[in-house]
């Protein structure tokens, strides 16, 4: 029993415990508290495989960007939460259904795991021993070289997201007041002001 | 640049022509502000236009590939991406007026088209599981917003969201199928995995290789949809906006099938016998459904969204044959399949009636009497589609099935010909009302320009092509020769 064991299995039981109160936490921020702890041990779990980068991304990406935008979600939409559970126990019985049959069907196709022998020699990049450079260095190697293709692809995806949300979202509401620098600077004096006698004791 | 990069840009200039097109555009259309909307509508055409014409370059040299093995440029390619770069360049301007009418003439129409586009033409070139997901997700998220794009619309919002929700679960099963593919064979590469697959030690392949399969299958079949993954295709057909659904039923199903073709026959080729029984089930369901839940649709739109139903049932049996043969079937199929749809959603542009779209069966009542060229048109299209010789579409099923037959699907092809019987119903019953029955009322006019002209050449298309069926014909072939090994 050495410590890298038991770190693992620090990690996994954290894991597990926090993505069961996921879905069993009353509160909804509670929830998505707990996805964020479940979030952080296993870029932990990543870690110990020694798949740094994963470990980086899962931090950054999920904890950072997408449990935040979960936060938001929960927070500013106010939905029932309850209420969504109730049908729970009425659905468990053919939701188990379901997922032991998913179960099994995932047991024997494992259990009939065998790579083609001619497999080995056709891995679009072979991996490189560990010990040579870190994977972020590796992944870098071919992402910019080997996989440009998709890589601008996915470029242009994050493109059609931002125009799409445009679209779907913004709005041009009439009567809003803007700043318009280029109009105040064009403003003279004579235009701003405007000087009126007063003789004394008349009033405007 | 070094010279490999040079090599591989020269052979997507078309995908570069679309993707710089779209961001220039995009610019324009930022800096002109909201009276650009017909500048840059035309100004896509003008870009679709000039990829069209890149993507002829190099027609009749063998398939070369590019980016590292990841993109493929064969005559099948060129075929099919002048199918969807034709079909995206008719709808934009018959969009036009459309969009102006109902107040939502926006720039972003003709970029986001453009977009779609381009996803649609890397899906038709990829060469590995990862440019697939990446085109097709492309492809997808350009349509999403399209569908939508009447925002202030509840059918058309619905539309988007459907869309939406439904095609992220279905790319959730196309990529479980692709990783499990990846899994059991160690790479994603077609040309490796056509080699990996292929000569198997004589036990066939691992059962993780088949479960992969089917759910790559179930996520390229709702992208053609074909039953059982058409549930979306009905409502998202009848809530987008009209001239969205044209460029629906024209382009993506064209880029989705022959995605589906190049998957099956390219990569997954040595194993068809364990394909080739889903592809056989795909089509006769769609056949069947899209013959008989047609009969019951009052709207035209859920009505053609059936009909497509059906067609792509009809190009799976192409499919199923597999062969030289079978793939020309389905190419030839899917030209004039995208012809007659555009031809009858053009027919759906050009009738208004007091300011409102005619969408109604009903609503065509007397047609013939109040605007005899077009009801002369619509029903020649409802002919052809339904399969009547001489028109084209007859042509497109007979290729079909013969190759059916020659591959020995006979039963197939006999439940084809039943339900094209069944079909035939509900194409004629658009065609009676519009001859027999007591006259609504005359629709609207003007009818816009290109919506004219596309009506038009597709109704010309669909009656003359008998005349000369020769160029379609032997382009497909080459295009068909190029994919088989």
């Amino acid at each position: 029993m050495n410590l890298e064991v038991l770190v693992f299995y620090l990690f996994a039981s954290i894991t597990v415990a926090a993505a069961v109160m996921v879905i069993s936490a009353r509160n909804p921020v509670h929830s998505v508290l707990f996805l964020i702890l479940a979030f952080f041990n296993a870029a932990g779990l990543f870690l110990l495989c020694g798949a740094e980068f994963l470990a980086m991304i899962l931090v950054i990406v999920y904890v950072g960007a997408v449990a935040v935008l979960f936060l938001f979600v929960v927070m500013m939409l106010d939905i029932n939460f309850a209420e969504l559970r109730q049908g729970f126990l009425q659905y468990l019985p053919i939701g188990g259904l379901i997922g032991v049959i998913l179960l099994v069907e995932l047991a024997l196709v494992l259990g009939s795991w065998t790579i083609l022998p001619s497999a080995g020699g056709v891995a679009a990049a072979q991996t490189p021993a560990i010990g040579d450079i870190t994977n972020t260095d590796a992944l870098g190697r071919i992402l910019y070289t080997h996989y440009l293709l998709p890589f601008q692809l996915a470029g242009m995806i994050l493109l059609v997201a931002m125009v799409g949300a445009i679209v779907l979202t913004l709005r041009a509401r009439p009567g809003v007041r803007r700043q318009s620098i280029s109009a105040q600077n064009a403003r003279t004096k004579e235009l701003a002001a405007e000087l009126k006698k007063v003789s004394s004791g008349q009033g405007v | 640049m070094t010279a490999a990069l040079s090599n591989d840009l020269v052979l997507a200039i078309p995908e570069l022509i679309l993707a710089i097109g779209a961001m220039a555009l995009l610019l324009l259309g930022a800096f002109r502000g909201e009276g650009a909307a017909g500048l840059v509508n035309w100004a896509a055409v003008g870009v679709l236009a000039l990829a069209a014409w890149a993507t002829l370059a190099g027609t009749g040299e063998a398939p070369r590939l590019a980016f590292s093995r990841l993109f493929v440029v064969d005559d099948f390619a060129r075929f099919m991406k002048l199918l969807v770069l034709l079909g995206a360049a008719l709808t934009l301007p018959m969009a036009r007026s459309f969009m102006a009418r109902a107040g939502a003439e926006r720039f972003e129409f003709g970029v986001l088209v453009l977009l779609a586009t381009l996803g649609m033409l890397v899906m038709i070139s990829a060469n590995d599981l990862i440019t697939l997901y990446v085109g097709l997700e492309l492809q997808s998220l350009a349509l999403y917003v399209l569908a939508a794009f009447l925002r202030d619309d509840a059918k058309s919002t619905e539309a988007g969201l459907k869309y939406f929700v439904l095609g992220a679960l279905s790319s959730g099963m196309l990529l479980y199928g692709a990783s499990l593919i990846y899994g059991f064979s160690g790479t994603t590469n077609f040309v490796d995995l056509a080699a990996t697959l292929g000569h198997g030690d004589g036990t066939g392949p691992a059962i993780g290789v088949v479960v992969g399969i089917v759910f790559l299958s179930a996520g390229l079949a709702f992208k053609v949809s074909a039953v059982p993954f058409h549930m979306w295709t009905p409502d998202v057909y009848e809530g987008a906006p009209t001239p969205v659904t044209a460029f629906f039923a024209a382009a993506p199903k064209v880029a989705a099938m022959a995605l589906f073709v190049r998957t099956m026959i390219s990569p997954l080729g040595d194993l068809a016998p364990q394909w080739q029984q889903i592809i056989v089930f795909m089509a006769v369901a769609s056949m069947l459904l899209g013959a008989f839940a047609a009969i019951g649709q009052s709207n035209l739109k859920r009505l053609l969204a059936y009909s497509s139903i059906g067609h792509v049932g009809y190009a799976l049996v192409g499919l199923a044959a597999g062969g030289l043969q079978g793939v020309r079937g389905v190419l030839v199929y899917m030209a004039i399949y995208m012809v007659m749809t555009l031809g009858s959603f053009g027919c759906l542009l050009a009738m208004r009636r007091g300011g409102q779209m005619v969408e109604r069966v009903d609503e065509l009542g007397g047609l013939s009497r109040t605007n005899p060229m077009l009801a002369f048109v619509l029903a020649a299209l409802m002919f052809s589609l339904a399969g009547i010789p001489p028109l084209a579409g007859f042509f497109a099923k007979y290729f079909v099935f013969v190759a059916a037959i020659d591959a020995g699907l006979v039963v197939l092809s006999v439940i084809g010909m039943l339900a094209s019987v069944v079909s035939g119903f509900y194409y004629l019953r658009v065609v009676k009302v519009m001859y027999f029955d007591d006259a609504v009322g005359p629709l609207d006019r003007p009818i816009p320009l290109p919506v004219r002209l596309v009506v038009t050449a597709s109704g010309l298309l669909t009656v003359l092509y008998f005349i000369v069926p020769a160029p379609l014909l032997v382009s497909a072939e080459a295009a068909a020769k190029s994919l088989m090994p």
